[in-house]
């Protein structure tokens, strides 16, 4: 029992990056915009959370400071798809690659270094003693308290307001989003924004929290995982608790297996192995229940086309 | 009458197409204004100027007296003008509250959807009719859609409603209630500009007319003080005399074409879509196939022409069973396909004029030589099609979505026919083309029916069915209602079996 326990407690933090990766690029997708930058934001993230902490000693400096990095990240991808209409693909290639050469050079002095700080777990009074779940959701760091809510303040907002209809219209639909009088491009600049930020977060996470250390390219393939858990979200922020935790429960298996005598490059390929059947299923389900994606994903708009 | 809206010599030009020149318009407060023209007379571009999606060259718009600039569709809104587009805007996955709370700057932030519920519940009770706030738009009917529509612009509350050709997607009874409907919004004091190119809509419901011909204005008049021939040679510039259908025969050989037998074809999500259906086509006979669209016409050709699975039945032509065998080899039994999408079925936008003329023979000699083709015997081709089928454009070379609507049409005509079918499968041959390019087409039909080719026309344009239909078969829910005799047809009779009745 309380192995169980101890696994399914070490699955939330190992989960937690790829939860606030999946929430913030579910917002980019509903908007109609595909961003394969996450690893690279998710990099720099983790990379600037862990310098500002170094040099200031305060981690919610860092944490902070992840977000910018992210979300300004983010702005360069949105004015090449939104902006200027190019190759979403490409561009969001482009910033992966750029996100790990760049961290990987302003990183080199921090290999090995300790963080001078780091968050601590705060019990929740109450909340913890409940038996069995608990100590396993309620003993945690408080950027794992975060992440529950923000888990909560994503689906509330997707779908509860005004502003969930026209992100969800403005993905699937931007030419009867225009015509409604949505500003498409806002909507779809805030979307990416939002993604880049969330996707920083996950990567301070990373650095600052779950390791807490630097390591060159520690994302280690994360970003490609939170592209994955999207799908198999279905593009819906609740959904994204279950693929992130799933993945996090097959990183502690990784470590807890070893001592068995398993394989490490075998079980180096469980999260990839993983992602292939979580695919599979995802596009049986929504096969089943006729989702799809944003039906414009990846989709320039062009307001005036010629005749 | 107060004066609501004045557009002051609107110009819009589209490359060297001049859509918009200087065209003048003026709508009164509480009126059903008119708005008439071939297609291609540039209605709708005004229209789309007025709502913001266009940005006019030249000219100047008043609301009030008051100048206004529109930049986006968002202005318009926000000046009362709201705009029912002939392809809805509505996005399919979403529900009907949804759909109307989109881009409703007044309502609640947090849980709008309660708010519109209530309005959607208040405004059908009002004026009586039904539909139901929490489905997905994509199961909702043609006419339905439209309510929506219309919903959408009252919650925006709306001073000037602008419907694009709302009639074509209607059957009668919707279109009765459509027009209910906007009478109405006209004792309301809501104006009204209905976009149409049928003459009866005009003098059926409207006060006032402006038509439009080749971008021009040609003029504005009350509706008291016209005739249906006066609109029309307004429109036209000149009496134009529709040839009658007597010129051709409805006579047709015994020989079987194509057999149909108890056919049955699921839709996309899994349903069956055609149920049992069987039918025969002979020699030099058109069949009409009437119906509102989305009533099982459109998997009953794909699975004629091999696009679609067959679950049960069989399908012959000329005797051969070609249930399931592929497309190609279907097409290969000298089967000509004109498809519903010509944009997305029908052509390659990106690829030129004589890539897309070969597009069925490009395998063959003389076109190629099994590895590499012949562009100089290929242009060559292309360029004999191209004036024989009268398509309008610069050369052979350039991409094909550059084409209007109804030389894309003739150019797949010029494609399908070029082969000597004895099959023709046209569905919906000249949706949304100007009344030229359609005669030529009914003509190209008519020539091949005396040739002896069978045709099955699926179309939602009863006149068309009327004027080139040996038979009509009327389908409703995924069977045939019915297959009448034109001699013995009538409108009002395929009309009411097209809705079930």
């Amino acid at each position: 029992m309380n192995f169980i326990i101890e696994i399914l407690k070490a699955t939330i933090p190992a989960g937690t990056p790829l939860l606030l990766g999946a929430l913030g690029e579910i917002y980019v997708e509903r908007s109609g915009i595909l961003n394969l930058g996450v690893e690279g934001m998710m990099i720099m993230g983790a990379i600037s959370a862990f310098g500002i902490t170094t040099m200031t000693s305060n981690v919610w400096l860092g944490i902070l400071t992840s977000a910018v990095v992210g979300g300004g990240m983010a702005l360069v991808h949105a004015f090449n798809s939104i902006t200027l209409k190019t190759n979403q693909t490409l561009s969001g290639l482009a910033l992966t690659m750029l996100g790990l050469g760049l961290s990987g050079l302003i990183g080199k002095k921090y290999v090995g270094v300790p963080l001078p700080n780091k968050l601590h777990n705060f019990p929740i009074y109450g909340l913890k003693n409940i038996p069995f779940i608990g100590p396993i959701l309620f003993d945690q760091d408080p950027l794992v308290y975060v992440s529950y809510a923000l888990t909560f303040i994503f689906w509330f907002f997707l779908f509860n307001t005004r502003f969930g209809i026209e992100l969800r219209s403005v993905g699937e639909s931007p030419e009867v989003a225009d015509s409604a009088g949505i500003d498409v491009s806002k909507i779809q600049y805030l979307a990416v924004f939002i993604g880049g930020v969330m996707a920083g977060l996950g990567g301070a996470y990373l650095s600052v929290v779950y390791a807490p250390a630097w390591i060159e390219g520690m994302t280690a393939g994360m970003g490609w995982i939170v592209l994955a858990i999207t799908i198999f979200s279905l593009w819906r922020p609740e959904r994204a608790i279950f693929g992130s935790y799933l993945f996090g429960g097959i990183r502690v298996l990784q470590y807890k297996l070893q001592p068995f005598g398993i394989s490490p490059n075998l079980l180096n390929m469980l999260p990839f192995i993983f992602t292939i059947l979580v695919l599979m299923l995802a596009a049986k389900e929504i096969s089943r229940k006729r989702i799809s994606a944003p039906s414009s994903l990846g989709i320039p708009y062009f307001r005036e086309k010629l005749l | 009458m107060e004066k609501l809206l004045q557009m002051k010599g609107i110009t819009k030009r589209f490359g060297d197409i001049t859509a918009n020149d200087r065209i003048d318009f003026e709508l009164n407060k509480g009126e059903i204004h008119g708005l008439l023209g071939e297609n291609g007379a540039g209605k709708t571009t005004l229209m789309n100027i007025l709502y913001g999606l266009y940005t006019p060259d030249e000219g100047e718009i008043y609301i009030n007296g008051a100048k206004v600039e529109i930049k986006s569709p968002h202005d318009a809104i926000k000046l009362g003008i709201s705009m029912v587009h002939q392809n809805f805007k509505l996005i399919q996955s979403h529900t009907v509250i949804e759909n109307v709370a989109l881009g409703l700057k007044d309502t609640n932030f947090f849980y709008p959807n309660r708010q519109i519920e209530k309005e959607i519940r208040t405004f059908s009770e009002k004026y009586n009719f039904k539909i139901d706030p929490n489905v997905p738009v994509w199961q909702l009917s043609a006419g339905e859609k439209q309510r929506v529509e219309i919903i959408k612009a009252f919650c925006r509350k709306a001073r000037i409603f602008i419907l694009d050709e709302p009639t074509t997607m209607l059957t009668p009874n919707e279109t009765r209630d459509l027009f209910r409907l906007l009478k109405f919004l006209r004792e309301e004091g809501i104006s009204v500009i209905l976009i149409t190119h049928k003459l009866d809509e005009v003098m059926n419901i409207c006060d006032r007319v402006t038509v439009l011909r080749g971008g021009k204005k040609v003029g504005t008049i009350d509706i008291d003080r016209v005739d249906k021939d006066d609109l029309a040679r307004m429109m036209f510039g000149q009496d134009i005399i529709l040839k009658e259908r007597e010129e051709y025969s409805i006579s047709f050989d015994e020989d079987i074409v194509l057999e149909v037998r108890d056919l049955t074809v699921f839709s996309d999500k899994g349903l069956p879509a055609v149920k049992d259906i069987s039918f025969d086509i002979h020699r030099g006979e058109i069949l009409g196939i009437a119906g509102v669209s989305g009533n099982g016409q459109r998997e009953l050709i794909e699975a004629i022409t091999g696009l679609r699975k067959v679950a049960r039945g069989s399908i012959k032509i000329l005797g051969e069973d070609v249930t399931n065998v592929g497309t190609k080899e279907i097409l290969n039994k000298g089967v000509a396909h004109i498809p519903e999408e010509r944009m997305r079925v029908g052509v390659i936008p990106s690829m030129s004029l004589e890539e897309n003329i070969i597009l069925r023979s490009y395998d063959k000699s003389p076109f190629s030589n099994g590895i590499l083709l012949d562009y100089s015997v290929i242009s060559e081709y292309a360029k004999e099609l191209i004036s024989r089928y009268k398509i309008s454009a610069l050369d052979e070379k350039i991409p094909a979505g550059t084409l209007s609507g109804g030389n894309i049409q003739k150019l797949i005509l010029a494609r399908e026919l070029s082969i000597s079918p004895v099959l023709i499968i046209a569905s919906h041959p000249t949706q949304g083309l100007d009344i030229r390019s359609t005669q030529q087409i009914h003509e190209l039909l008519l020539r091949k029916k005396e040739e002896g080719c069978a045709i099955l026309l699926v179309s939602e344009d009863l006149q068309e069915l009327m004027d080139l239909s040996d038979r009509i078969a009327v389908m409703f829910n995924g069977t045939i209602r019915g297959i009448i005799d034109i001699d013995r047809a009538s409108i009002e009779e395929i009309g009411s079996l097209m809705v079930g009745v």
